[in-house]
C-alpha cells in the first residue's frame, strides 16, 4: 500500500500535464499574507463597500454641516448680545462634539459592512470556495478581520477629520470653530475614527456568530443604537439604585463615545478608559466568532 | 490519492456517512454513485474539512485537507457552482482564490481561457447561466493545476452541450495523470465516464469495484423465451437449477443460463422454441436494485406496481426464431 501510495503520488506528478497552463505554478505555503491579499481583492471587487463607505463619509460629513449651521444660524439669529453671546459659547463649547454627531448613524454604516465582510460569504456560498482555498479557518478570520479593519481605519480617519473640518469651517463664520491643536481635540477626532473601527470589528464579530446578514445587522443595531436610545428612557441618578448614572456609562455607545466627547460627565468613563471598555465588548464578539468559525460546518 | 477510512458522520439522530472507507487513485475517474441523500456530498465536504467528521478520517496525498501547504494546488474541487459572490466579476473571483493560494495572476487568464470564459471575465457572475457558474466553478477547480479534482454532481441542469464538454475534461484530466471523483445520483452518467465506481447508500458503503467489474457483477443475464411446452420448459430450467419465471405476456425469463446454453439444452430435450432472446438488465437497473434498500425516500407508482423488473429492463432480440 505505501508502495502505491508513492508511486501514484510521483507518477501522477509526473505525468501530469498542467491544463490551459503554461507551465507548474509557484509554490509556498498559504498563510496569514496571501490570505489578507485574497481578502483584500474580495473587499476591494463588489460594488458594496464602495456604496457604504461613501455612505458614511457623506451622512457624517452632511450632519456635522447640518449641526455647526444650525449654531451659526442660533448665534447669527440672535435677538440680543447677551442671547448672542450665550448661543456662541454653546457653539464654542460643542464644537467638536457636534461636527462628530453623524457617527451616531455613521456608526450604523460601518457596522453594515462589518456584518456583511462575514455574512455576504455564508449568504453567496462563497465561504465553501474561500475555506477550499485556504482552510486553515483562524487564519481566514484574522485575514479578514485585519483586512476589514485596515479599510475601516481608513475610512474612518477620513470620515472623522472631513467630519471635523467640515463643521469647523462652517462655524468658522462665527467664529466659533475649534483647532486641531486646542485640549483633547486631537484626541477627539482620532478617536472618533477609531471609534468607527471597533463598531465595524465588533459587527465583523456579531456576523460571525449569526451568519445571517439581516439578523447580525439587527443585533448590531440593537447593540450600538438601540441601547444607547433605551438608555435615554432610565431614569435619572436619584431615583434609585439602579438607575441610569449606573448603567449610562456602560452603553457601549456613550463607552465607545467618550473618546470623541459624544457624552461627558461625572458619571460617564474618561475618554480612553470608555473607548477601553468598547473595545472589550469588540473583542468579546470577535471571539466569540472566531471560536464559532472554527468549530462550526460550513 | 484521496483515502477514507471509517469515516462518519452524524447529524443529530441522523448518519448521513456510516463508516466508509475507500481509497480514490490516481490516473482514473472514480465514480462516486448513490441516491439522493445517500451522503456523497456529506463525504465531499468531509475531505475538503468543511464538515468535521463523527468519526474516522479522510485525507488527500496523506493528510488532513486542512494541514495541506497549498490546498488549491493539490485538490481542486467543485462542489456548488453557486458558491461565488455574484457582485464579484469572474476575474475578481479567480483572482482572490490564486492570491489566497500563492498563485500567479497568468494561472487566472489561463483557467479562463480553458473553460472559455475569457470574454465575459469582467463582468459579474449574478448575470451567468448554469452552465457559465458551472465553468466558472470548474475554472477554479483547475486554478493550481491540482493533481486531484473533486466534482460534485457536474452535470446537473447542465445541457447536452454543457454535460459532453464536462465528460471530455474529465477523461483527459484523467488521461493526464490526475485523481478525478465525481459524484453522481445517475448510473448512465457514470457508465460513460467512470473507470472506477464507489456506490453508496444511506451513507454506508455498498460497492467498490471497477466498472467492468460492475457490469459483470451486476447485469446478470437472463433468456426470454417463448415456446409452446412452458411446462416442459420450466421443469428444464429447475432440473438444471435455474429459474424461470412468467414474463406476463406468455414468454418466459430464464436466469442462471445465456442464450446458447438455454438453446442447446432445449434442442437436447427437444423443447420448441418460437423465441430466444438474451436480456440484459441496464446499469441503471442494477444500480437501482442495488440501491433499492437504501434509498430514503422512495415515490410509489401509480397502481402500486413495483418499478423496474424485466419490462423495463433493455432487450436485445438477436437470437430469435424456432430452432428445434
Amino acid at each position: 500500500m505505501a508502495t502505491t501510495t508513492f508511486e501514484s503520488r510521483t507518477g501522477g506528478a509526473h505525468a501530469r500535464r498542467s491544463s490551459g497552463g503554461t507551465g507548474p505554478v509557484s509554490g509556498g505555503r498559504v498563510g496569514l499574507v496571501s490570505t489578507m491579499r485574497s481578502e483584500f481583492t474580495k473587499i476591494r471587487s463588489v460594488r458594496s463597500t464602495y456604496w457604504t463607505l461613501l455612505v458614511m463619509i457623506v451622512l457624517c460629513v452632511g450632519m456635522a454641516a447640518l449641526f455647526s449651521a444650525s449654531h451659526v444660524s442660533q448665534v447669527n439669529g440672535a435677538p440680543n448680545a447677551a442671547a448672542r453671546a450665550a448661543a456662541l459659547s454653546d457653539a464654542r463649547s460643542a464644537a467638536v462634539t457636534e461636527s462628530l454627531i453623524g457617527l451616531l448613524i455613521g456608526q450604523l454604516v460601518i457596522a453594515v459592512l462589518g456584518v456583511l465582510t462575514m455574512t455576504s460569504e455564508y449568504s453567496t456560498g462563497m465561504i465553501r470556495t474561500s475555506l477550499t482555498s485556504m482552510p486553515r479557518r483562524g487564519t481566514v478570520y484574522a485575514a479578514k478581520a485585519i483586512v476589514f479593519g485596515a479599510v475601516a481605519l481608513a475610512a474612518g480617519m477620513i470620515t472623522s477629520f472631513a467630519s471635523f473640518f467640515t463643521g469647523q469651517a462652517v462655524l468658522a463664520g462665527v467664529h466659533a470653530n475649534a483647532s486641531l491643536s486646542d485640549p483633547g481635540v486631537l484626541r477627539a477626532v482620532v478617536g472618533a475614527g477609531l471609534f468607527l473601527v471597533v463598531c465595524g470589528l465588533l459587527s465583523y464579530g456579531i456576523g460571525a456568530i449569526l451568519r445571517h446578514s439581516a439578523g447580525a445587522i439587527a443585533a448590531a443595531i440593537g447593540l450600538l443604537f438601540v441601547s444607547w436610545s433605551l438608555s435615554q428612557f432610565l431614569p435619572g441618578p436619584p431615583s434609585g439604585w439602579f438607575g441610569q448614572a449606573d448603567i449610562d456609562k456602560w452603553i457601549p455607545f456613550n463607552a465607545g463615545g467618550a473618546v470623541w466627547e459624544h457624552v461627558s460627565g461625572v458619571h460617564m468613563f474618561s475618554p480612553w478608559i470608555g473607548f477601553a471598555v468598547f473595545c472589550s465588548y469588540a473583542a468579546a464578539a470577535i471571539v466569540a466568532g472566531l471560536v464559532l468559525f472554527v468549530r462550526r460546518d460550513a | 490519492m484521496i483515502e477514507a477510512r471509517s469515516l462518519t458522520r452524524r447529524y443529530g439522530d441522523t448518519i448521513a456517512v456510516d463508516n466508509l472507507s475507500f481509497t480514490v487513485e490516481p490516473g482514473k475517474i472514480t465514480g462516486f454513485l448513490g441516491p439522493n441523500g445517500a451522503g456523497k456530498t456529506t463525504t465531499m465536504r468531509l475531505i475538503l474539512g468543511l464538515d468535521r467528521p463523527s468519526g474516522g478520517n479522510v485525507t488527500v496525498n496523506g493528510r488532513p485537507f486542512s494541514e495541506l501547504a497549498a490546498p488549491m494546488r493539490e485538490v481542486g474541487a467543485l462542489l456548488d457552482a453557486r458558491a461565488v459572490h455574484g457582485g464579484r466579476s469572474a476575474y475578481n473571483h479567480l483572482l482572490c482564490l490564486a492570491q489566497a493560494s500563492k498563485l500567479p495572476k497568468r494561472r487566472v487568464d489561463e483557467v479562463l481561457a480553458l473553460v472559455g470564459l475569457s470574454d465575459v471575465a469582467g463582468k459579474r457572475s449574478k448575470g451567468f447561466s448554469l452552465g457559465m457558474g458551472q465553468r466558472l466553478g470548474i475554472a477554479a477547480a483547475m486554478l493550481g493545476d491540482p493533481g486531484i479534482l473533486m466534482f460534485d454532481e457536474p452535470v446537473n441542469g447542465l445541457d447536452p452541450e454543457g454535460i459532453l464538454w464536462i465528460r471530455s475534461l474529465m477523461k483527459s484530466l484523467a488521461a493526464e495523470g490526475r485523481t478525478v471523483f465525481v459524484s453522481s445520483h445517475l448510473m448512465s452518467e457514470m457508465e460513460n465516464t467512470a473507470d472506477h465506481l464507489i456506490v453508496i447508500g444511506r451513507g454506508k458503503l455498498i460497492s467498490d469495484c471497477t466498472i467492468a467489474e460492475f457490469i459483470a457483477g451486476n447485469s446478470a443475464q437472463s433468456v426470454r423465451v417463448r415456446t409452446p411446452n412452458r411446462g416442459a420448459m420450466i421443469g428444464l430450467a429447475a432440473s438444471v437449477g435455474c429459474v424461470a419465471r412468467d414474463d406476463g405476456d406468455g414468454s418466459l425469463i430464464v436466469q442462471g443460463l445465456d442464450a446458447e446454453q438455454l438453446g442447446d439444452l432445449a434442442f437436447e430435450h427437444e423443447i420448441k422454441l418460437h423465441e430466444l432472446s438474451p436480456v440484459t438488465a441496464s446499469l441503471e437497473q442494477a444500480f437501482m436494485d442495488l440501491t433499492a434498500t437504501s434509498v430514503d425516500f422512495r415515490a410509489g407508482l401509480p397502481g402500486g406496481r413495483a418499478q423496474g423488473g424485466p419490462a423495463e429492463a433493455d432487450r436485445e432480440p438477436a437470437y430469435a426464431g424456432k430452432v428445434a
